[in-house]
Parts: C-alpha cells; sequence; structure tokens
C-alpha cells in the first residue's frame, strides 16, 4: 500500500516518513511541493495521503479540494498534518474532505496508529 | 517525535531557514520606510512558519516557542494587523541573532544563556502584536465570490484579496491547461507576463479537464487593467480570462495603522529590549551546495579518467608480454605512454580545479550576516555611518569563508565601536557628519584580499609606542628604530593590547592579536594601515584554498622539505659575511628592512652543512616576515597535506607530510609555528 507525504521541509518529510514506514506493508512515496504531489498522483495508487497546509506553490487546501473533486482520487482519505492552529484554516480543510487534521508537534503513536486505522491494518 | 540522530538534520535545515530568513530581513531593513512588498513579508512570515513546526517535531522547544510568538507577530504583519515600523523591525532583527544563539545551544545539546533571553523576548514581541482588533465588515462577503473557490483559500490569501478589492481593482479568473509533465514550468512563464500587471493572489488547480496528460489552473487575479490587456498578455499560454468582479469606483481606503503604537515606540524599546548574547557568524552546518552542472563535469573528467586507465592497461599488457618474450614491444610504445600520462595528467588537472570549484562559495554568504549585525551594532553606538560593501560574489574556499566572518566581525565591530569618532567630533575635525565602515573583496591571482576600513579618528602612533614599552613589548632601544608600519604592527602582538589601553588608542587593539592568529590559521597575511584623522584599514591576504597548495620543496641537511608557497614573499641570496646578529640572533638586511634569518638545520636539529652562499626563502606570516636558510631548492610542487598521526601529531614546526610522488614522503613546514617559536623569547623578555 502506498502512502503520499507531500511536505516542504526536508527534515519533516523524513521524520513523517520514517514514522509511517514503520508500519508493515506500507511503501511511502514523497513529494516536496503540491505541484510535485499534482504530478505523482496520477502515477501511483495512493491508499493515504499526508500533506502539509502551507507550502510554496499551491497550498494544501487546494490540493484537498482538487483531490477530492477528482473522481479518481476522491476515495483516498487525506490527512492534514500542519503547524496551522489557525482555526479557519482547519474548518475548511475538514470541510473540503480532510479526514484527519493534526497539528504539529504530535506523538509517533498518534500518526502511527491512525494510519492503520485508515488503511484498516492491525 | 524527537529521534536523537535526526539532530544534525534539524540543525542543517533549520540553518537554511534563518538563512533565508536574514535575507530577507536584511532586504526590509535596507528598505525601512518603503512600504514592505507582500511576497516578502510572506516569505518572512513562511520562515518563522517552517522554523516553528520543524523545531516543534523535533522537541526543540524554546525555538518552537519564540517562532511561534514571531510568526503571530508576522503574521499580523502580513495579514495588515501591524505596521512594519522601525522598532518592530529591530525586534525582528534581533530575534533573528537570538535564533541563532538557540540553535548553536542546540547544536550542543546544552541548555544556555539564550533560553532565558528567548522567554524575555517572545513576551516583547507579543506587546508588540497587541491585542487582536475586532475586524469590520468582510468586504469579500459581499463580492459574491463562488463559495466553492472560497473555501480553498488560506487566510492569507483571503488577506491578500481583501487588500485588492480595497484598492478597487477588478478580480478576474485566468484559466489556462497545461500538460501534466511540465505544468510547473507553463506556469512560471504565465505568473512572469502576470506579474508586472497586477497580483496572482492564488493558484488552483482544477479539477475539471478529466484527461490523464493534462491539468488546468485558475488564477485569481486582481489587477487594475483592462480585460482586453490581460488576454494579450497571456496569449501566448492559451490564457482564458474572465472578469470575476470588476473594479470598484469608492476610493481606496487606507490601510490599517499599528494598533497600539504606544507599546510599539521606539521609546520602550531600549528598556524592554533583552540582549541578544553574542553567538559566533560561523554556520552550524558543513555542507556544500553544489550546482549540478559542477558535478556533471566532475563526473565527465572521471569517466575520461576511466578511459585512459583502460588505455594504459593494455600498453601495460603489452609490456608484460614483451617481458615474456611472447610478443615483441610495439614500436610506438614509448610514444603512446608518453601521450597517455599527459592526457592523464591534463585530466587530473581539471578533475582538480573541478573539485576545488565545488568546495568555493561566494563571500556573500557571510557578508550578508555581517551587513545584518553591522546595521545593528551601528544604531547601537548611536553614531552615523554608511556601511560600504563590496565584492560579495567574489568566492573562496569554504573553510575559510566560514573561519573569516568572526574575525571580520571584530574588526568590523572596533572600527564602528572605537575608529569612528561621534558626529560632533566629526564635524568639529571638518569632516562630513556620516562617517562611511568599509569592507570590500576582490580576487588577486591565487588570493583573495579583504579590506575593512573606516574614515575615523586614526591610530596614534606615539601613544602605540609609549604603550608598547610600558607594557614590555618592546625595549626602548628597540622602540625608538621601529618604523611605522612596524609600529602600527605591534597591536598585533599578545599581551599589547588591554582594557586600559582600549580608550587611549581609540579601541584599536582589542583582540587583535586572536584576528592575527585566527587569520594565521588559514595562512593569511594580516596588514593595517593608519593616518591621524583619516582612518584606518586592515588589509587581509588569503589563500582561494586550503586543501591543494602549491609548495616549494627544499632541501636542508639532505632532507626534502615542502614549504607552502602561499606564505613565501620571495627568496633571496645572503652570503655569510651579510649576516650580522642582534641579541646573539643572527638578521640580515633586506632592502634596508632588518629581518631575522634563521636555519632550518638548527630549528630541527640537523647537521649543519657548511655555506657561503645562503639560499633563503623570505616567509611572511600576517606582519611578521622571516627569512629561513635552507641548502638547496628543489621545485614547486603541487601537494595535498596530510596530519600526521600519533606522536608526529604535536611536533612543533611540522604541519603534516605529503607525497611528492616517487613514493617519497615529505614533511610539510608549518610556517606560523616556525615564526611563532621565533617571536615567543623575544616577547616574553
Amino acid at each position: 500500500m502506498k502512502v503520499l507525504i507531500v511536505e516542504d521541509s526536508k527534515a519533516t518529510r523524513e521524520l513523517l516518513a520514517t514514522t509511517v514506514q514503520t508500519i508493515g506493508g506500507v511503501e511511502v512515496i514523497c513529494a516536496v511541493s503540491g505541484f510535485e504531489a499534482l504530478k505523482v498522483l496520477p502515477r501511483f495508487q495512493f491508499a493515504l495521503i499526508i500533506t502539509d497546509i502551507n507550502m510554496p506553490d499551491i497550498n494544501g487546501l487546494e490540493l484537498i479540494n482538487f483531490v477530492k473533486k477528482n473522481p479518481h482520487y476522491r476515495d483516498t482519505p487525506l490527512f492534514v498534518v500542519t503547524t496551522e492552529g489557525r482555526n479557519q484554516d482547519r474548518e475548511r480543510g475538514l470541510a473540503l474532505g480532510a479526514a484527519e487534521y493534526l497539528i504539529k508537534p504530535f506523538e509517533a503513536e498518534v500518526l502511527v496508529a491512525l494510519v492503520k486505522r485508515y488503511l484498516k491494518l492491525g | 517525535m524527537a529521534r536523537p540522530r535526526a539532530l544534525s538534520e534539524f540543525i542543517a535545515e533549520a540553518n537554511e531557514i534563518l538563512e533565508a530568513l536574514g535575507r530577507d530581513l536584511l532586504v526590509l531593513d535596507e528598505r525601512r520606510g518603503q512600504e514592505a512588498d507582500p511576497d516578502l513579508l510572506n516569505g518572512v512570515f513562511r520562515a518563522a512558519h517552517s522554523l516553528k513546526g520543524l523545531s516543534g517535531m523535533f522537541g526543540q522547544d524554546s525555538i518552537a516557542r519564540l517562532a511561534h510568538q514571531t510568526e503571530d507577530l508576522l503574521d499580523g504583519l502580513r495579514l495588515g494587523k501591524v505596521a512594519l515600523d522601525d522598532a518592530l523591525l529591530d525586534a525582528l532583527i534581533e530575534t533573528l541573532d537570538l535564533f541563532n544563539a538557540l540553535l548553536a545551544e542546540a547544536a550542543e545539546e546544552r541548555e544556555g544563556p539564550a533560553q532565558e533571553v528567548a522567554i524575555a523576548q517572545a513576551d516583547r514581541l507579543q506587546r508588540l502584536l497587541g491585542p487582536a482588533v475586532a475586524s469590520a465588515a468582510d468586504p469579500l462577503d459581499t463580492l459574491g465570490l463562488d463559495p466553492q473557490m472560497r473555501a480553498v483559500f488560506t487566510e492569507y490569501e483571503e488577506h491578500r484579496l481583501r487588500e485588492n478589492v480595497k484598492r478597487g481593482v477588478a478580480l478576474y479568473r485566468v484559466r489556462a491547461v497545461f500538460s501534466l509533465a511540465d505544468f510547473d514550468q507553463g506556469l512560471a512563464a504565465l505568473n512572469a507576463k502576470l506579474k508586472p500587471l497586477g497580483e496572482v493572489i492564488s493558484t488552483l488547480p482544477s479539477s475539471q479537464p478529466g484527461d490523464e496528460s493534462t491539468i488546468a489552473f485558475d488564477l485569481v487575479f486582481g489587477s487594475a487593467k483592462e480585460q482586453g490587456e490581460l488576454e494579450a498578455a497571456v496569449e501566448e499560454q492559451k490564457g482564458l480570462v474572465t472578469l470575476m468582479t470588476p473594479a470598484a469606483t469608492a476610493r481606496p481606503r487606507p490601510a490599517p495603522l499599528a494598533n497600539d503604537r504606544e507599546v510599539s515606540g521606539p521609546q520602550l524599546r531600549a528598556l524592554d529590549a533583552p540582549r541578544t548574547p553574542e553567538t559566533s557568524l560561523r554556520s552550524l552546518t558543513q555542507t556544500v551546495r553544489v550546482d549540478i552542472g559542477r558535478l556533471d563535469g566532475l563526473m565527465n573528467a572521471v569517466g575520461e579518467l576511466l578511459l585512459i586507465k583502460s588505455n594504459i592497461q593494455q600498453l601495460a599488457e603489452g609490456a608484460r608480454q614483451a617481458a615474456a618474450g611472447s610478443a615483441p614491444l610495439p614500436k610506438l610504445w614509448g610514444q603512446e605512454l608518453f601521450k597517455e600520462s599527459r592526457a592523464l595528467e591534463r585530466k587530473l588537472d581539471e578533475l582538480q580545479k573541478g573539485i576545488l570549484e565545488v568546495r568555493m562559495v561566494p563571500l556573500g554568504q557571510v557578508f550578508d550576516k555581517l551587513s545584518r549585525l553591522v546595521r545593528r551594532i551601528v544604531r547601537e553606538s548611536g553614531k552615523e555611518i554608511d556601511f560600504d560593501l563590496a565584492g560579495g560574489d567574489v568566492e573562496l574556499d569554504k573553510l575559510i569563508v566560514e573561519e573569516l566572518s568572526d574575525p571580520l566581525m571584530h574588526l568590523l565591530r572596533n572600527a564602528i565601536d572605537h575608529g569612528v569618532e561621534s558626529p560632533e567630533a566629526r564635524v568639529k575635525a571638518g569632516k562630513p557628519r556620516r562617517a562611511v565602515v568599509r569592507l570590500k573583496a576582490r580576487q588577486q591571482g591565487n588570493h583573495v584580499v579583504l579590506e575593512v576600513g573606516d574614515d575615523g579618528a586614526g591610530m596614534n602612533e606615539e601613544r602605540i609606542r609609549e604603550v608598547a614599552i610600558e607594557r614590555n613589548v618592546v625595549t626602548v632601544a628597540q622602540a625608538e628604530g621601529l618604523e611605522r608600519r612596524e609600529l602600527l604592527n605591534l597591536v598585533f602582538i599578545p599581551g599589547f593590547s588591554t582594557r586600559a589601553s582600549v580608550s587611549e588608542l581609540s579601541g584599536r587593539g582589542v583582540g587583535l592579536d586572536v584576528v592575527k592568529t585566527n587569520l594565521a590559521r588559514l595562512s593569511g597575511i594580516i596588514d593595517i594601515d593608519s593616518r591621524r584623522g583619516q582612518g584606518t584599514t586592515f588589509t587581509l591576504t588569503l589563500p582561494l584554498t586550503l586543501a591543494i597548495i602549491r609548495a616549494l620543496v627544499v632541501e636542508v641537511s639532505g632532507r626534502t622539505w615542502a614549504v607552502p608557497l602561499n606564505s613565501v614573499m620571495e627568496i633571496v641570496q645572503v652570503t655569510t659575511p651579510e649576516l650580522r646578529s642582534i641579541e646573539k640572533k643572527e638578521v640580515f638586511s633586506l632592502r634596508g628592512q632588518t629581518v631575522p634569518f634563521v636555519r632550518l638545520s638548527r630549528v630541527f636539529g640537523l647537521p649543519e652543512t657548511k655555506l657561503e652562499k645562503h639560499q633563503v626563502v623570505i616567509v611572511g606570516l600576517a606582519q611578521a616576515r622571516v627569512g629561513l636558510a635552507v641548502d638547496q631548492l628543489l621545485g614547486q610542487q603541487d601537494i595535498v597535506t596530510k596530519p600526521l598521526g600519533g606522536r608526529l601529531r604535536s611536533v612543533p614546526g611540522v604541519a603534516g607530510a605529503t607525497d611528492l610522488g616517487n613514493r617519497r614522503t615529505v614533511l610539510v613546514l608549518d610556517v606560523a609555528a616556525v615564526i611563532e617559536g621565533l617571536l615567543r623569547p623575544r616577547s616574553a623578555s
């Protein structure tokens, strides 16, 4: 099962990837920006997308909207992982169809548990 | 969710963020009083935001907390809730310095003084932000925007939209379809066309065209231009322009002002500004970013070397068979081998040059940091000073650039604090009120020359002479014989400068011995020139790189030595009768200047060769000049110095070992140590 991680911070991206990869049977693919995510999306069948909100090209909300409006991807669950504590962005993210909204910092166990739940693993 | 081994990754990325933040703040600092570019403010905000997220993930709570407060303030700034005034900009610049201090502590995994300062600074930022203002009726509500489109705007994008509406410009939607493979280039081209005509507020990927190979984007664009003009501009990209809301006829409202000017006033600033602990400007990472083109060049060179290797293998095989008697040696064998060895030499040169280039970074990296600090020190000093900076594009070895920042800062601080007079004193002396402090770099052959100068009061030579005698740095007799330049150079001798002498000598000499030592470590030379009433200039000469150096190969008592060529000034011949003796030390005269004569054989306790005519290598390190007597000059060669291990490591006078080819290992002379060893007994007397 493939999980797409969209995050422009290299260190955070690697930390997220390492955490998610500890789950057996999961393969992580990373995109460094919203644009790269748009390019990667059609190439794989993703079981889950994890995205940041604040990115230099398109913002995470726009990516959620794109995914949720597109018949190819709309059933893919999507997590927002962000520093954005702002209520408006959080509400909008969830309204657009994000499944979970995690605010950094959070415990690795929380992320692992959520990923497992949505991927219906153990 | 911190992993200890990820610390260095965290430091590297945080460092990059802070560097970018520093560059943006510098631009804002330079454009004080002008309206700030929204992109720039957003960039600064993004930096604080990324830092908050990053440090939070890595359990760096002090950095995260301060970044959080900084982010809030910057968010208020980019959303127009707070005005960018001098007090706020000063606070931001100090916060950046504090981040650097916190990061340095984090890198050493210790809790230091910066942590406490950070708490005070966070409070201060909060006061600058002030209480939140209740927002009036939202102009966006009356626009009749498609709610689906509005749903994907972040708060910031909404703010930009609002600002455009307030200015009374029209909002357009520009739709363009690109191929999925290279839409980013297409978008960049479209943005470049639109940017001069208005503001691209948001870029929305559209899910509408269903096919696999293309993607459509909607750009929300605010512009005072007519639709026709926009259509013409984006024709090449096949952009489709639709008007979303027409330009308003209402007069644009002025931007909201800071809501709490009393609190953010400069009067309060001096009192409540926490002091940032001084930290080194050296960056915390040991990485160099390399242009991919340069790496490709190196890869090509390696490929060609492999080709040469296989040619040589064939030639070797031919020679082996000839020796075994199974085949005659090909006629042109010698010629071929010669040709290949020439090709090998050329390619190795290319490879060497390429690798040196990879290590090179522009001085601008450290100039950015310096110029920020200089502005701060100038503000604190209350003097009126222009900072004249040139040569940021000159490239130097990364390690040298890193090591240079502290000595340069030291010299600049001295120039500002002590070199430059107060505006009143300058006017009285008939000089312009505003002083100039210069930092200039230029490349000169294999060296980079840096000049740190001011047009201040200059040094008092007579006072230097008196202080030097008082502190037993020189004897009265020696002091009499010193020339102007030698006299000025006394300020570099350890023990010359003390706190007491600071004000008496316009502060020069404060820690200058440390500057000198740091430069000597980089095989650098420092010189000083000062004219009373006109100012002081320090000239620093540094080699381009330390990795591969050219060396003079010499023979002393039958042993071969390598002397780094960058410290060699010239080579002269001196006959025994020309030698004189001063205080039981041999000296000779070089164009009227007395230079110590050092027999290398004696330094290393080797048997002496009796010679009438000595080959003397004049070496210079910082301001010192010494003549090293050797038996024979063997030539020049590029060498890579390898450190000596074990007990040999601490042999004074030996910098390391190198291989000269022919499988012979020779020792590399540590010119600095030889000179220091020579000077030490004298300054102790």
